[in-house]
């Protein structure tokens, strides 16, 4: 506990230096509202419903579009690297794609699906599966042979050495990738609710920006860093877990 | 013999990274003119790349295109010199890493994109805050990759160079971040696809000039030629800046090990 205070004692003095300078006025209050007043911004929106009617179809749009992603992506890759014509087919695609900036697929989507929750998931999907699946590539191109072999040798067939062998020495890997998916997911999902939608959190913001309504503003910014931040958090801890049985940590 | 068979495969290699290129062409053209989606959904590729010509032959293109890259680069670089700059100082001074680290490491995976309306608050809608977001993105993996490089090196490395007399600068030039490159160079190669999806996110948000702002203007006005063209524009412009790097990362650790061994990008 002390420890913890001591290695974040820089955040809070980083939140006492802001509500300094907002409360002298230092800078004017618009361009930086007191962080106790973005509190109460924060409960007011709370109270009246916006920032959960809003949130629902984020989470919804970033949690079905990564969840795609894995999917498609993780078994992309382990083909890519087990099937070579798979891999001489796919390969020069993923990496003519793979430096593409996925911000420029926002209009491509709305012109395909419309403004709802469709075109933000394509979006999304498209823009965290080419990760995942360079991760489940890499992982599972590294497994050890003499795994493989031995594998082989007790009598696997192809399904189950996949299964029991490859999937899971590319798992570190894999979760490498869907980690940086799972960021791009954030900054996808809020990039494209503020340039086209009609609800969602990046859409609240830039409604209550353009309203004047600064320390709401702030509030909602504030809540989606922190979302992702906290998704981050979770992540890797679930993650630990469950490569808890590998002998060396993550390096 | 040998160079003749080199020379085969380096050609195989090529045409199997075309071919599935241009696979992709074809069945787009083939699908779009199949009639199954209507030319505004997916036009034609052919209509496309005249639409690519006409803007290359009256210029706007390199101007769009200098635009981008320019707002692009100058975050990039920017993050590039500052994230080294405090990797170094976190990886060697306590009160530096006292107060960034759990900056950096909360700020690390926050979608700093959000910060958008604030940023623009603050600096207005043109160049200034653009080129801010971008170094605020890309700073990050830069940042931590200088960290974990510098306190990779090695003890004895250190000891030899301080033994030998080495000052602190001298032990920073010469030592530490020779020694470190391969990892900084990784976080900047992070940092580059980074920098561009910020450039051209930014450029669609705040409008005008470049190749996010005009592909912006194209969905808006329902020219949807004009958004496939800004797709493939800027598909090429990414794929081309970051082999820039790659190239840039074989020619400047020639010296370092991983340069003989066989590549896999």
């Amino acid at each position: 506990m002390r420890t913890a205070l001591i290695r974040y004692s820089p955040l809070l003095i980083l939140a006492i230096a802001w509500q300094l300078i907002a409360h002298f006025e230092l800078v004017s209050s618009t361009a930086l509202p007191p962080l106790t007043q973005i509190g109460g911004a924060w409960l007011e929106l709370l109270r009246s419903g916006d920032l959960l009617k809003n949130a629902a179809p984020s989470l919804y749009r970033a949690g079905a579009g990564l969840m795609l992603a894995v999917a498609v992506g993780a078994i992309l890759g382990i083909a890519m690297a087990w099937w070579r014509p798979v891999n001489v087919a796919l390969g020069p695609l993923v990496e003519a794609f793979y430096p593409m900036p996925k911000s420029a697929l926002i209009p491509v989507t709305v012109i395909w699906l419309g403004f709802g929750d469709g075109s933000k998931i394509l979006l999304i999907f498209l823009g965290c599966m080419l990760p995942v699946t360079i991760g489940a590539y890499n992982g599972a191109r590294s497994t050890e042979q003499v795994l493989v072999w031995s594998a082989r040798c007790m009598g696997a067939g192809r399904l189950r050495m996949m299964w029991d062998v490859v999937v899971p020495s590319a798992l570190p890997e894999l979760f490498n990738g869907i980690r940086t998916a799972l960021a791009l997911a954030f900054i996808l999902m809020v990039t494209s609710e503020l340039i086209v939608a009609r609800e969602g959190l990046g859409n609240l913001i830039g409604y209550l920006g353009a309203n004047g309504s600064y320390a709401a503003m702030y509030a909602v910014v504030l809540t989606v860093a922190l979302m992702g931040f906290a998704a981050d958090r979770v992540y890797q801890a679930l993650t630990q877990r469950l490569l808890a049985w590998r002998e060396t940590g993550l390096a | 013999m040998n160079t003749a068979r080199r020379l085969a495969r380096a050609a195989a290699w090529g045409a199997a990274h075309l071919g599935g290129i241009v696979a992709l062409l074809v069945a787009w053209e083939l699908f779009a003119r199949s009639g199954a989606v209507t030319m505004f959904m997916l036009p034609p590729f052919s209509a496309v790349a005249e639409r690519i010509w006409t803007d290359a032959v009256g210029g706007t293109l390199w101007i769009n295109i200098g635009l981008t890259l320019y707002r692009a680069f100058a975050g990039f670089l920017l993050a590039s010199v500052i994230g080294v700059g405090l990797g170094v100082a976190m990886a060697r001074t306590r009160l530096a890493r006292w107060f960034f680290d759990p900056i950096i490491s909360v700020g690390f995976p926050m979608p700093k994109v959000v910060f958008l309306p604030v940023i623009i608050l603050w600096l207005g809608v043109f160049d200034v805050s653009k080129v801010t977001m971008v170094t605020m993105e890309a700073i990050f993996p830069v940042v931590t990759a200088t960290v974990l490089g510098i306190e990779g090196v090695g003890h004895e490395l250190i000891w030899s160079a301080r033994n030998m007399g080495a000052k602190d600068r001298e032990l920073l030039w010469q030592v530490l971040l020779p020694a470190a490159f391969p990892q900084i160079m990784t976080g900047i190669q992070v940092a580059l696809p980074i920098a561009l999806i910020v450039a051209i996110f930014t450029e669609m948000a705040m409008g005008g000039f470049g190749l996010g702002g005009v592909m912006m203007q194209a969905s808006r006005f329902a020219d949807s030629r004009g958004v496939f063209a800004g797709i493939v524009e800027i598909a090429v412009v990414g794929y081309f800046a970051v082999l820039a790097l790659v190239v840039l990362r074989r020619r400047l650790l020639r010296w370092h090990q991983e340069a003989s061994a066989p590549s896999t990008v």
